[in-house]
């Protein structure tokens, strides 16, 4: 059985989704109590939208400083937390720069 | 110059690069009238926009954004569409370090088409064999095991983050490699980058303990002189130095500057047929180092003579409360007789003179600041 991920893009990432401020991530599921770790959905979304990870996340595994992930309403940095099916993530350009 | 031996009065594309996107300025065969172009990447910071000279039409910019991590973006049509590097520079994963941005893009050899250097903040060195769509670690520098004592921590560099700058590509070996490095110094490679070998003899760091150290010296820009790739130019953080290989003593050449003005800028563009003529735009690195124009009066200075003597250059800046800064990439010349040489400022201005520095008028104003001008006559 597949799971799917909703996920918000900011409109800095939206040229990599052709404008679309949602889309939605399928993953096969391991089974009912593993769920996949944020890093499969992210690498998932750059499947679908190539580039879209690198400009996020650097080349050492991390969020870059002005990117922040929610994971329904919680904040997550850890790419390694496992995030259950049917959860609707949020990838947000955080307010900075001039 | 014979007029059989004179470069055609090719018109002149400026790419201006800036904190905001990319312009272009296109002149007609005079370079009296410039028709501005743009913005490309409206909101992307851009550090660098190239031509590539080896075909005309191929051009890379270099990008980020206040959110998003690093790319280059390239085009094969002038400028009209742009695709996305599939593989931009990027450290090695597990390495520790991240490429903040790419700063610096340089052509490879006129014999290895398609091919490119990039530099990185923080310092890195990048090879594209694919006209820039996928870019490898030159794992010669980015692994050496010296590399951090040459390039220190990120703590050590400029304020806009340390930086490798100044890749120079000798038009008679491709394998012959020179890079300046903010803070660093420069070095030079005779192996296509598989080795380095520091290159700093002569020159002051006195912003050092060890005020002649073999290496963490601040080079701003170093250029081979044209019409002689034995030469190179080197605006430092300490002054003006000209280098005459093989000689690796790099001789101080800014004595000839006027003490009000000193010897200290962020560029330096080479004549590109004349190698004894280059061109500097010097700034207040007095105090605090204001990076500005002398006593807010902007002037560029040439010399004819190697370095020997320079003469002010300022007829049509403004002659007093002119505060530019002109960062190191954001001088340039063509290749037309007269000379063209532009500069773009901080403050969203772009100069030019088609009469080699003689006289200079506005061609832009009102960018967002100007991280780097380059022209092309292709």
């Amino acid at each position: 059985m597949n799971a799917n991920y909703r996920v918000r893009i900011p409109s800095p990432l939206r040229s990599y989704t052709r404008g679309h401020d949602a889309v939605i991530v399928t993953l096969p599921e391991l089974s009912p109590d593993h769920a996949p770790p944020l890093r499969a959905i992210v690498a998932a979304l750059d499947s679908a939208f190539p580039g879209i990870r690198f400009r996020m996340i650097d080349e050492q595994g991390k969020l870059r400083p002005h990117i922040a992930m929610f994971v329904g309403t919680k904040a997550v940095r850890d790419l390694s937390t496992p995030i259950s099916p049917d959860t609707e993530l949020m990838i947000v350009a955080a307010l900075s720069g001039g | 110059m014979p007029a059989a031996a004179r470069p055609a009065a090719r018109r002149v594309t400026l790419l201006i690069a800036t904190r905001k996107g990319l312009w272009t300025l296109a002149s007609d065969a005079a370079r009296s009238r410039w028709t501005i172009g743009g913005p490309r990447f409206l909101g992307h910071n851009v550090h660098h926009a190239m031509v590539d000279p080896r075909d005309g039409k191929s051009w890379l910019a270099a990008a980020r954004t206040g959110h998003l991590g690093p790319t280059v973006f390239r085009s094969n049509d002038r400028g009209r569409t742009w695709t996305e590097a599939q593989k931009p520079p990027a450290f090695k994963s597990g390495g520790g370090r991240s490429v903040d941005h790419t700063f610096w893009l340089t052509p490879c050899h006129a014999n290895e088409p398609n091919a490119w250097y990039a530099g990185t903040s923080p310092q890195g060195l990048f090879r594209s064999t694919d006209g820039g769509a996928s870019w490898t670690g030159v794992a010669g520098f980015n692994e050496h095991p010296q590399r951090k004592a040459w390039c220190g921590g990120d703590q050590d560099g400029t304020p806009d983050g340390p930086k490798m700058h100044s890749i120079l590509v000798d038009p008679r070996d491709p394998k012959h490699l020179y890079i300046g490095m903010s803070s660093g110094g420069v070095f030079e490679s005779v192996d296509g980058g598989a080795d380095w070998k520091p290159l700093n003899r002569g020159v002051r760091a006195d912003f050092l303990p060890q005020p002649t150290p073999e290496f963490g010296h601040d080079p701003h820009c170093v250029r081979l002189a044209g019409g002689n790739p034995d030469r190179l130019w080197q605006q430092n953080h300490c002054g003006l130095y000209r280098l005459d290989r093989p000689s690796t003593e790099w001789a101080d050449i800014g004595g000839g500057m006027p003490k009000n003005v000193g010897a200290i800028g962020l560029p330096i563009v080479a004549h590109p047929r004349d190698p004894d003529a280059a061109w500097i735009f010097p700034m207040d690195s007095t105090d605090v180092w204001p990076r500005i124009s002398p006593g807010g009066r902007p002037a560029c200075y040439r010399t004819l003579d190697g370095g020997k003597s320079w003469r002010r250059q300022d007829k049509g800046f403004p002659s007093s409360q002119g505060w530019w800064t002109v960062k190191r990439q954001s001088m340039t010349v063509d290749a037309r007789d007269p000379v063209g040489v532009y500069l773009g400022t901080t403050s969203g201005e772009v100069w030019g003179s088609r009469d080699e520095g003689r006289t200079w008028r506005c061609l832009a104003r009102n960018l967002p600041q100007i991280h780097a001008v380059e022209a092309s006559t292709a």
